[in-house]
């Protein structure tokens, strides 16, 4: 029995696979891998046997991101990526197209991660259905404060999706309970301030930050933003519920395509095991 | 019901703050700063100080005659924006925002820039205050406008050409909110227009309402009346809402703003936001924005860098909405002609964006007739534009135009 990780009165009894899958690979000793990619970069069809390639090599989670001409919150890897992926002709129909030929190959949950307005010009109804059909787990929205997501609110509640909001460094203590009663399926942890993009070092305002969520109740807190070595995942997971990687698995595929992210992948998923000792059987 | 008391988040449908969760203390902070200082008297008079003796203000009004001939024989009247300061009124804004910047105790600031005006004006007031000074600008932009970027670097700032997107102010805007995300703790940012946010687009706007108030009553003064319309181009839409603030709750005042038709309406290359987008999120706030059926922002198109912006202010797409101000687009060719027009008919050169509006009053004065006076903004003067103004109308080469 999963109990309900985050407080989410109007979904209760509707359990969330992402949530299942963090809990899961906690009491197994580890944590959950969470594998960030764009889709059609470089092509759709190999953007999705790339995040197949993800799940097969030990990626627990896949982080699906849809092309945007503006990408605030993305580092210098991803905006490249992406704007291949819209000169290569992207459109929305083609994520909800990638959700369906990965979930219909592997079992890991998808989350997609989109900037605010194609959703809004897609419609939020209209959006968390489709996204729903395709298979899709729920949204992580880096321009969409929970202040902001009343009709995303009651869209993901109606279907169920999962709402993955973002805490920071610099949140308010207000701020973080907010996003931690907003979100379901984990609260985003933004390891450090800046956009993404690998770093030498994460900060240690991540782990600063992971405490002061599980002081607000959080028990379901995964680390983005920087991290791109098994060392940095299983330093990340010794305090995090999961680590999440985007940057370097899309130079991987830049680089080595999908045989590099394959490679890539199993070497971090080995930072993701055995790092405590697993909790009783379930 | 007061149109002029707005003061964010929202203005109607429009506003708001669609901006990544590590911003949000920023905002919070300029917010709650800049609410301290509006109702400081201290923070106003160091300001009007500034305006009175450093900027030169209040700017001058100018009727001009020769160029109403063209107009219908209505009463034109230009509120000198031009005659600032480093050239526009873009500076109004960037004093008002570096001194609250020292009142929340950062030391250094980034701001993004079109035309270079803005880049220009905050550059300058990071010299006078001595604060360190980034300006992410499109490169393409800092092709057309390469001497605002010698001007910036002779000021002391660091000009950073932005290379992704179509390479213009959208993409100057994307690159300064990362810089803001990464540096937040130490660092500014000194929006330019009255787009992006809560609290910029009030803000903003507050900065730049000083253009009406003075000539609202200037106007008056001279005139004994309230004009008939008041014109001003329209980018994000910064001096527009500086010009129209003062006469929101003026009935009887018409108000136009004119953006950018670039190649014309019916082409993919405009910038006319108001006219051809539908509301959406870019950069911070809801408002209208031109943008395929994915919600991809749609690259817009201006001879005038200043105006070449796919988006815009909230404030102005609630008045429009509402039905308060009317906007129309004006094209490149129109632009370029009112330009030449107002040099040789008053000897006054206006910058390429400023044009767009005397374009919109030329036609706007045919309508309403003699009777009528019409306040322009002349948000900038030309001087920056003299490269793309010589090889429009091809005055650089050996036989070029005497007539």
């Amino acid at each position: 029995m999963i109990t309900p990780i985050l407080r989410d009165g109007t979904t209760r009894g509707t359990v969330s696979t992402v949530e299942q899958t963090i809990a899961r690979r906690r009491a197994e000793g580890g944590g959950a891998l969470i594998g960030y990619l764009p889709v059609g970069f470089p092509t759709l069809n190999e953007s999705i046997d790339a995040a197949v390639a993800l799940v097969a090599n030990g990626v627990d989670i896949i982080e699906l991101g849809l092309p945007y001409s503006d990408p605030v919150m993305d580092g210098p890897v991803i905006q490249a990526a992406t704007q291949q992926a819209l000169a290569n002709g992207f459109k929305l129909r083609h994520g909800f197209e990638a959700i369906r030929a990965i979930t219909a190959q592997v079992d890991a949950p998808v989350l997609v991660m989109t900037y605010w307005n194609p959703v809004v010009q897609y419609g939020v109804e209209r959006f968390a259905d489709d996204l729903r059909a395709a298979g899709g787990a729920g949204l992580i929205t880096p321009d969409l404060i929970p202040d902001e997501a009343s009709d995303w609110m009651a869209a993901s509640v109606r279907t169920g999706l999962d709402r993955v909001f973002l805490a920071a460094p610099s949140s308010s203590d207000a701020r973080l309970v907010q996003a931690i009663e907003a979100s379901r399926g984990f609260v985003y942890t933004v390891s450090t301030m800046g956009t993404t993009g690998a770093r030498a070092g994460v900060d240690a305002a991540a782990r600063i930050l992971v405490e002061r969520l599980r002081a607000a109740g959080c028990t379901s807190a995964c680390v983005g933003l920087g991290i791109s070595t098994p060392e940095q995942v299983r330093e990340i997971l010794g305090y995090a519920d999961g680590a999440i990687v985007g940057s370097a698995l899309v130079k991987a595929l830049t680089d080595g395509g999908v045989p590099a992210v394959a490679r890539l992948a199993l070497e971090l998923a080995a930072g993701a095991n055995e790092i405590r000792p697993p909790s009783s059987p379930r | 019901m007061s149109l002029r008391t707005q003061s964010g988040p929202y203005f109607g449908e429009f506003g708001g703050r669609f901006v990544p969760e590590s911003l949000v203390a920023a905002l919070d902070e300029l917010t709650a700063e800049y609410e301290l200082a509006k109702n400081d008297p201290a923070f106003a008079a160091a300001l009007m100080e500034l305006h009175v003796n450093y900027t030169g203000r209040p700017s001058i009004i100018t009727e001009v005659p020769r160029f109403a001939e063209y107009a219908g024989g209505a009463r034109i009247i230009l509120k000198r924006e031009d005659l600032n300061h480093t050239g526009s009124h873009k500076i109004n804004n960037a004093l008002g925002q570096a001194l609250l910047t020292k009142r929340i105790g950062k030391t250094r600031v980034i701001a993004e820039t079109g035309a270079g005006q803005h880049g220009v004006a905050t550059a300058t007031v990071a010299a006078l205050f001595g604060l360190e000074c980034v300006v992410y600008m499109g490169e393409v932009d800092t092709e057309r406008q390469a001497l605002n970027v010698a001007r910036m670097r002779l000021l002391g700032a660091e000009v950073v050409p932005v290379k992704t997107g179509s390479r213009t102010l959208k993409d100057a805007i994307n690159d300064a909110m990362r810089d803001w995300v990464t540096n937040v703790e130490t660092t500014n940012y000194i929006f330019g227009t009255v787009a992006g946010p809560h609290p910029f687009p009030a803000m903003v706007r507050d900065f730049q309402k000083i253009i009406g108030e003075e000539a609202r009553q200037q106007v008056i003064e001279l005139t004994g009346s309230l004009p008939d319309a008041v014109t001003a181009c329209v980018g994000g839409g910064s001096n527009a809402m500086g010009i129209f603030h003062a006469f929101l709750d003026d009935p009887d005042v018409a108000l136009f703003g004119y953006e950018a038709a670039g190649d014309g309406i019916d082409t993919p290359r405009h910038a006319a936001t108001i006219t051809k987008g539908r509301p959406g999120v870019l950069h911070g706030a809801r408002s209208m924005l031109l943008q395929d059926e994915d919600g991809q922002t749609i690259e817009s198109h201006s001879i005038s860098a200043g105006l070449d912006y796919p988006g815009v202010g909230p404030e102005h797409a609630w008045l429009a909405s509402i039905g308060r101000a009317t906007y129309l687009p004006i094209s490149d060719d129109e632009a370029m002609s009112a330009l030449r027009l107002l040099s040789r008919t008053e000897g006054i050169i206006p910058a390429i964006e400023s044009s767009h509006a005397l374009a919109g009053t030329l036609e706007l004065g045919r309508a309403l007739g003699p009777e009528a006076t019409i306040l322009v903004n002349l948000s900038g003067r030309g001087d920056k534009d003299m490269e793309t103004a010589g090889r429009y109308f091809d005055l650089l080469d050996e036989g070029a135009e005497q007539s």
